[in-house]
């Protein structure tokens, strides 16, 4: 079974922010609203890390646990989702989410917080698949027509992988076997500490 | 005394019925929506050619194919 998942190469990011701008384009996301963002790290200092951030659709979702009216579900594919039509704008979900990938849109005089919204993996949310209602409410359901999120799709150097983690990784692999460098980033020794993992470079500030 | 008791009987009965209106209502929280899976196909003029709606392995080895082509250069320079 598919289980779908992103991963971003450091190594490759180029911070064009091609993804946030294809994400903006095929979802229709409101003004305000950025469901993928590039983060630098050391912007600036030669060696420079940029990463592509969204949702990263957790197997132990945070947001899906502290939601209060559980509008949040997962599907067969491991995408989180959540139903806007339950969802209270409550706020607890950006709090709890350690990507930041929550978002919401202000309206009205008073800026007042609306729905929540987020990168759904072009998966659109539950409407019916294709409709323009999902369209709406959700963005466009490219899952359902056979294609990957349109993010990793329009990266220019191909640094945002998208789909089957199984082929994530192996394409993933393959390159850092390849280029002989590139897996500190993502990998064993950032989740679990190594020497070289998160060191700032030569000449930063911090 | 008995014929008492058996007239007082239906007048119980139309108590009691009164009562379930008390019964509280469930405040079961969930989806009352079911996402539809996307194997299943999108209901718009999008859906790109070269595998069969409905079935889920052939939408999996589509999106496999499509990955590896649009995401891994090396499997087209190596």
């Amino acid at each position: 079974m598919a289980r779908m998942k992103f991963v971003c190469d450091a190594e490759r990011c180029i911070e064009c922010n091609g993804c946030v701008t294809a994400c903006k384009n095929e979802n229709e996301v409101p003004w305000g609203v950025n469901r993928r963002r590039v983060v630098t790290l050391n912007d600036g200092v030669p060696g420079e890390k940029s990463i592509s951030v969204a949702c990263m659709h957790c197997s132990d979702a945070p947001c899906m646990a502290v939601c209060p009216v559980n509008c949040f579900y997962r599907t067969d594919e491991g995408v989180v989702l959540h139903d806007k039509d339950i969802c209270i704008g409550c706020g607890y979900c950006s709090y709890a989410c350690p990507f930041g990938a929550p978002q919401f849109p202000a309206s009205g005089t008073f800026g007042v917080r609306g729905k929540m919204d987020k990168c759904t993996f072009c998966a659109g949310g539950p409407e019916v698949n294709g409709s323009q209602a999902e369209f709406e409410k959700y963005g466009r359901n490219r899952l359902a027509e056979g294609k990957l999120p349109a993010c990793a799709e329009m990266c220019s150097t191909k640094a945002l992988l998208a789909g089957d983690g199984d082929v994530v990784a192996d394409i993933f692999r393959n390159r850092v076997v390849q280029r002989g460098k590139g897996a500190e980033v993502w990998g064993w020794g950032t989740a679990y500490g190594s020497k070289q993992a998160g060191q700032a470079p030569e000449g930063s500030k911090t | 005394m008995i014929s008492q008791r058996l007239a007082l009987f239906p007048a119980l009965l139309a108590a009691i019925g009164g009562l379930s209106a008390c019964v509280e209502k469930p405040q079961t929280l969930g989806m009352n929506k079911i996402d539809g899976a996307p194997f299943q196909g999108a209901q718009n003029q999008f859906v790109v050619p070269g595998w069969k709606t409905g079935d889920k392995s052939s939408w999996e080895q589509g999106l496999k194919v499509r990955m590896q082509n649009t995401q891994n250069e090396y499997s087209k320079t190596n």
